[in-house]
């Protein structure tokens, strides 16, 4: 049974993400990329992470990619300049090491855990997933999660800093050059 | 499934957002592609915690995807800014922040 749900999961992971590398229009990227999230989260469940696949569909599919299509949205999608190689062999080079690193990559997994099997986490999930996860997170992890709080503060002002428009004074010379 | 085939599964999509990451000029779908490799990462976590029988790489990825939160905010803030000054999001077009 898992065999079967991690084939076809991974068939439609592989897919998606090469359609959303692929792919002509930005939003049909985008689109591609919620459902290779959404296979993400078939693979959190068979690996027993279960919180993590609820969150990976909330945090991920609901919340990151409705940001990404917000802003495809705002810029207006634009096929102009999707595939024009400014160096010389660009695609040839981009696949050659793309292809190089997924060789190096199998190379090493094979050679060190072809014979590790899972060990599982039964023991881990005894008292719940989510239970074990915040047990975790609020003993031995505490200090992480707080400067993840503060990172996640420091990011919304910066976004706020960045996206504000600047005053009329300062823009104006500019908008005339564009 | 051995833990091998997750660990190749997560090299595969790894290696598709580098391809993406180098080959595309569009500003989004680049960020996109990082989307997938931190993505590919975060399923490796997932497959060494339930290989080792502890949480603790349940809550690496869980750092990942808060830390990748604030990555997409801050990054297509710059984006938007960068399309208001010079109406594109290809990364040819800015090569300077300032001209």
């Amino acid at each position: 049974m898992e065999k079967a749900v991690f084939i076809i999961a991974s068939i439609g992971s592989v897919l998606s993400a090469v359609w959303m590398v692929f792919g002509e229009n930005t939003v049909h990227s985008a689109l591609a990329l919620v459902a290779n999230f959404f296979t993400l989260a078939v693979f959190y469940i068979l690996l027993e992470a279960h919180f993590l696949a609820v969150v990976q569909i909330i945090v991920y599919a609901g919340a990151i990619m409705v940001l990404f299509l917000f802003v495809i949205m705002l810029l207006g999608v634009d096929r102009r300049d999707q595939y024009r190689e400014t160096i010389p062999f660009q695609f040839p080079l981009a696949v050659l090491f793309s292809a190089g690193l997924l060789g190096v990559l199998i190379y090493t997994i094979r050679a060190a855990f072809t014979k590790t099997p899972f060990t599982g986490l039964a023991q881990a999930n005894a008292s719940g997933n989510t239970q074990g996860l915040g047990r975790l997170l609020f003993t031995h992890y505490l200090f992480p999660f707080e400067v993840t709080s503060l990172l996640l503060i420091v990011a919304a002002m910066g976004a706020m800093v960045i996206g504000k428009r600047r005053a009329p004074a300062e823009t104006q010379p500019e908008d005339e050059d564009a | 499934m051995a833990p091998s085939a997750y660990l190749i599964l997560g090299a595969i999509l790894f290696s598709v957002g580098t391809l993406g990451v180098l080959l595309r000029r569009n500003a989004l779908v680049i960020f996109m592609s990082i989307e997938l490799m931190l993505n590919a990462v975060n399923l490796t976590l997932v497959t060494f915690a339930r290989m080792r029988g502890t949480l603790d790489g349940q809550v690496l990825a869980f750092f990942v995807i808060a830390v990748a939160a604030a990555e997409v905010v801050v990054g297509l803030a710059i984006i938007v800014a960068m399309f208001r000054r010079k109406q594109t999001a290809s990364v040819d077009d800015a090569r300077l922040f300032k001209w």
